[in-house]
């Protein structure tokens, strides 16, 4: 297994840099750019360690709009500032959209094909994959949450099973499990200054 | 398909597109429905068959999801200028919609998102803002877990699905215990579908 990232060592050398790292993210994001994210982000370009990745990853996802598109902003702003935040959010939507929009002009008629629709099958469950093993990956990066182990891989865990296996809709869980796992973290951070900033061997 | 849009029609869209923005919590196709409603049923700016295709092209085209948005916009306006067969006019309203709606679905959820996550940048060393994203952190891996599940689960025919399913199985544990480029395994899983193997 590829060594985790102790250390965020990289950051984008300018905004040509951010534009340009973000356009190749997205247009490597087939079913999804999330996973892309993250390996480029963490493990290639390391502008991100794995924990710092994830509670990044929590404020976009529940902050309203598109979670990557919110993630791009987040960093673009941390290096660069407001035009950071434009730059990148450039990167990952400008190239797509026009790739997008000349796939919906000129090859409209191909995706109908059964070769296509055999293709889009594969890429589909190749793209669930992606989102699994990141899913599998960032649970790792649990091992700093002051929460503890146990707790946090039961909250997985319930999250999964309440939407999985009892069908309860996101908002429900966010708020009920979400509500929960904050309270929980806000009363294991009392005693300052907290474990997780301890060395981790 | 031919439909004529007016000015207050442009302007409609546009702040539709701007309300269902910050109810876009967990992603933008959230508020897929509420655009069906919108867009094909009380309207009838778009066919069922352009909004389905729309969200499906999307998604198997590289790019953030979100793009489905635009691709809904670029057939109003397409539809509005009278199809594809009617020349220019019709792609700079194509292009136009495409605009108008991607400028709503993202000008109000960016601004609150930038300000947002600006002040807990600020304050990340707060006790609230710390216990906040260590709260939330196992809800979203556990969120990303039920997204591919959701994905393989919409296939549901063992008989038929199981090759998927173990190609889904393959490649997860090829992305986790290696670092192969990504595009190797979305290109090997379109390979194996179109020779109809999975």
């Amino acid at each position: 297994m590829a060594p985790a990232p102790t250390d965020a060592v990289g950051a984008p050398r300018s905004r040509a840099d951010l534009f340009w790292s973000f356009s190749g993210i997205a247009l490597q994001g087939f079913g999804g750019v999330m996973a892309v994210v993250q390996r480029e982000l963490v493990e290639k370009k390391r502008w991100l360690t794995r924990e710092q990745f994830v509670e990044d990853w929590a404020v976009a996802q529940i902050m309203p709009g598109p979670n990557v598109v919110n993630l791009s902003m987040m960093i673009g702003d941390r290096h660069f500032g407001l035009s950071g935040a434009l730059v990148a959010l450039a990167g990952m939507l400008a190239l797509p959209s026009v790739l997008v929009l000349l796939l919906a002009a000129g090859f409209a008629t191909v995706a109908d094909s059964a070769l296509a629709q055999g293709a889009l099958r594969g890429m589909g469950a190749v793209a669930a994959a992606l989102i699994v093993a990141t899913g599998i990956k960032l649970i790792g990066a649990l091992r700093g949450n002051p929460m503890g182990r146990a707790v946090c891989l039961a909250l997985v865990a319930l999250t999964v099973l309440a939407m999985v296996v009892f069908k309860v809709r996101l908002a429900v869980v966010l708020l009920v499990l979400g509500g929960a796992g904050c309270l929980w973290a806000w009363h294991c951070l009392r005693p300052l200054p907290p474990a997780d900033e301890a060395p981790r061997p | 398909m031919s439909i004529t849009l007016g000015t207050a029609d442009w302007l409609d869209l546009f702040a539709r597109y701007l309300s269902l923005s910050l109810l876009a919590v967990g992603g933008a196709i959230g508020t897929a429905p509420e655009m069906h409603r919108y867009l094909v049923s009380d309207h009838h700016w778009l066919t069922e068959s352009q909004f389905n295709g729309s969200i499906a092209l999307a998604q198997a085209a590289p790019g953030p999801n979100v793009l489905f948005v635009a691709l809904m916009g670029w057939n109003v306006g397409l539809n509005a200028g009278g199809g594809p067969t009617t020349g220019w006019h019709a792609y700079v309203l194509a292009g136009a919609g495409a605009f108008v709606t991607m400028l709503g679905m993202l000008l109000p959820s960016g601004v609150l998102t930038y300000t947002a996550t600006r002040w807990a940048h600020r304050n990340r060393t707060r006790r609230s803002v710390r216990a906040f994203k260590a709260g939330m952190a196992p809800i979203v891996i556990g969120l990303l877990l039920v997204t591919g599940w959701l994905l393989s689960a919409a296939h549901d025919q063992p008989a038929r699905d199981w090759r998927l399913w173990l190609l889904t199985a393959v490649a997860t544990l090829i992305v986790w215990r290696t670092r192969i480029h990504l595009l190797w395994l979305i290109g090997a899983g379109a390979l194996l579908g179109a020779l109809g193997w999975v």
